[in-house]
């Protein structure tokens, strides 16, 4: 359903929602995989973003988003020199992710700590963006709804055991996707809630000797 | 939201209200959110809008590629025309300020794009502050816009990439001439005749900006796109009628945009983007892109 604000909005750095803001927005999204500001990202990016990103200001709107600023948030513009001073190792390429990918889309490898984790996404234009890959696992993850990933061994049951954490949560699904490789092999799970999970439903689904790990992205366009 | 202007202008008269009005509670209803809310949000852009007309209007801001930059300080300043010293020349001044501040990766509001994103609040700012319209009715003018933006995107497209720059600065045109018709007195009717006229004038737009960035032509279609939305207005509040319905306008927006070859849908590859000269400036300016600290 269009809202309102959807068209009257996003109000955003420029020049281009696709470029810009989406781009931020793809930053926001790999940022949660590591639980915080990732201290060194290999970005690559692909198609109209590898060719018209550096115009656009497509790297810094990415870096900014990385480190938690929203599209609407005046750093963006010295984004880079921000990743400096703090120290972040942000490395940048231009390459092609194949063929059937959206023209403006990036591959993020984001570290923190002990975490690494690898997310694919495109902006889809008028701001909006689409995860397609977390891990090498095909996802599909529009950040428009606050959103729990996880992976987890395929045993019986597990779709019980946590719609009843969210439920305790009084978190409401929305949308639940299932996908593994194989048979037995690991099971990926994309679950859309309503409301923000909070901190517990992570840890209590980290808990579940099965689930190998979860990430909470967040919600981070209307 | 509605996908029909036509069912949205019966609705209004029917129910004695402004489509702004119908806007918001039906906004209200879909997000299950208060009108006040929508309101504050909608204030919030205004606030936004304004800002970026001040500030592109001092003339010292440049985009990353240097193309654009101190045109709207010229319509401020600079030898007068036949428009001197009429809302007409501020509108379009406007316009071009929150164009070069978008350029320049200012703050601006996508309405309903970052690249169209002058001529609403050029034309509703400069018509508002010429008549001394109140703030309050600015805001449900916003909500009209965004009603008519909802109806173009349900039927055709808001992108450049998909339908053309007619779904760009075209869509803006109608949503900035149906929301100041309305702001200005015009009933539902002839909002939906104003729609229909700004819409009708921009069919067939091309999306073609050199090098692919969003600075050149689009920081002038955002001019010559109020242009085109004051033109409606001063004509739909005339009590001129277009014969063609503003949904069936829009659905022909939509069908142009599906046949538009990829070369005129923001790739760069056509229009004047791919002329001698465009692509001359394209080539130099991405060098100094790459040059420039940031
Ligand atoms: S030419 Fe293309 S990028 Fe520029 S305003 Fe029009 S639609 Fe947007």
């Amino acid at each position: 359903m269009v809202s309102l604000l959807d068209i009257i909005g996003p109000v955003m750095v420029g020049p281009s929602s696709s470029h810009t803001a989406g781009a931020c927005r793809l930053g926001l999204l790999a940022r949660c995989l590591v639980g915080g500001t990732p201290e060194k990202v290999r970005i690559e990016l692909h198609g109209s973003f590898a060719r018209t990103g550096e115009g656009h200001g497509t790297d810094k709107a990415i870096a900014a988003g990385l480190m938690g600023f929203r599209p609407d948030d005046e750093r963006i513009r010295t984004a880079l020199e921000i990743v400096e001073s703090e120290g972040l190792q942000y490395r940048f390429e231009k390459t092609t992710l194949g063929e059937e990918l959206h023209p403006n889309s990036v591959r993020l490898t984001v570290e923190r700590g002990a975490h690494s984790h690898v997310m694919v996404g495109s902006s889809l234009g008028a701001g909006r963006v689409f995860i397609t890959e977390i891990d090498g696992y095909p996802v599909e993850v529009h950040g428009n709804c606050h959103t729990i990933v996880l992976l987890a061994e395929d045993v019986k049951g597990s779709i019980a055991r946590i719609a009843a954490i969210l439920a305790e949560d009084d978190c409401n699904i929305a949308t639940l996707r299932l996908t593994r490789k194989e048979r037995g092999g690991d099971a990926f799970m994309v679950i859309e809630v309503d409301e923000q999970p909070g901190e517990n439903v992570r840890d209590d689904i980290k808990k579940l000797a099965w689930v190998r790990w979860t990430h909470r992205l967040d919600k981070v366009s209307a | 939201m509605y996908s029909s202007l036509a069912a949205a202008i019966k609705d209004a008269e029917a129910q004695k209200k402004s489509l702004g009005v119908l806007a918001l509670e039906t906004e209200s209803r879909d997000q299950a959110r208060p009108v006040a809310e929508i309101r504050d949000a909608l204030n919030r852009a205004l606030a936004v809008m304004r800002r970026a007309v001040n500030d592109g209007m001092t003339g010292d801001l440049h985009s990353a590629s240097g193309l654009v930059g101190g045109d709207a300080a010229k319509l401020r300043h600079g030898p007068p025309g036949p428009l001197s010293g009429t809302p007409f020349r501020d509108v379009l001044a406007r316009a071009l300020a929150v164009q070069e501040v978008n350029a320049a990766m200012g703050v601006i509001v996508a309405a309903p794009t970052a690249g169209g994103a002058g001529i609403l609040p050029a034309v509703l700012t400069g018509l508002a502050t010429a008549r001394g319209i109140p703030d309050e009715q600015v805001i449900t003018a916003l909500a009209t816009a965004g009603l008519i933006g909802a109806v173009v995107a349900e039927r055709a497209s808001l992108s450049g990439a998909e339908g053309g720059c007619q779904a760009e600065t075209g869509a803006a045109a109608g949503m900035a001439a149906g929301a100041a018709t309305e702001m200005l007195g015009g009933s539902p009717a002839q909002v939906g005749h104003a729609v229909a006229l700004a819409q009708q004038a921009t069919l067939g737009l091309i999306c073609d900006p050199l090098g692919g960035l969003v600075e050149l032509p689009c920081v002038f279609r955002n001019a010559t796109g109020s242009a085109i939305a004051l033109a409606a207005i001063e004509m739909a509040l005339a009590g001129i009628t277009f014969a063609i319905p503003a949904d069936e306008v829009i659905d022909v927006m939509g069908e142009i945009g599906r046949e538009m070859d990829v070369r005129y849908r923001e790739t760069a590859g056509g229009g004047l983007a791919a002329t001698p000269t465009g692509r001359r400036l394209a080539r130099e300016r991405m060098v100094q892109i790459k040059r420039s600290p940031g």
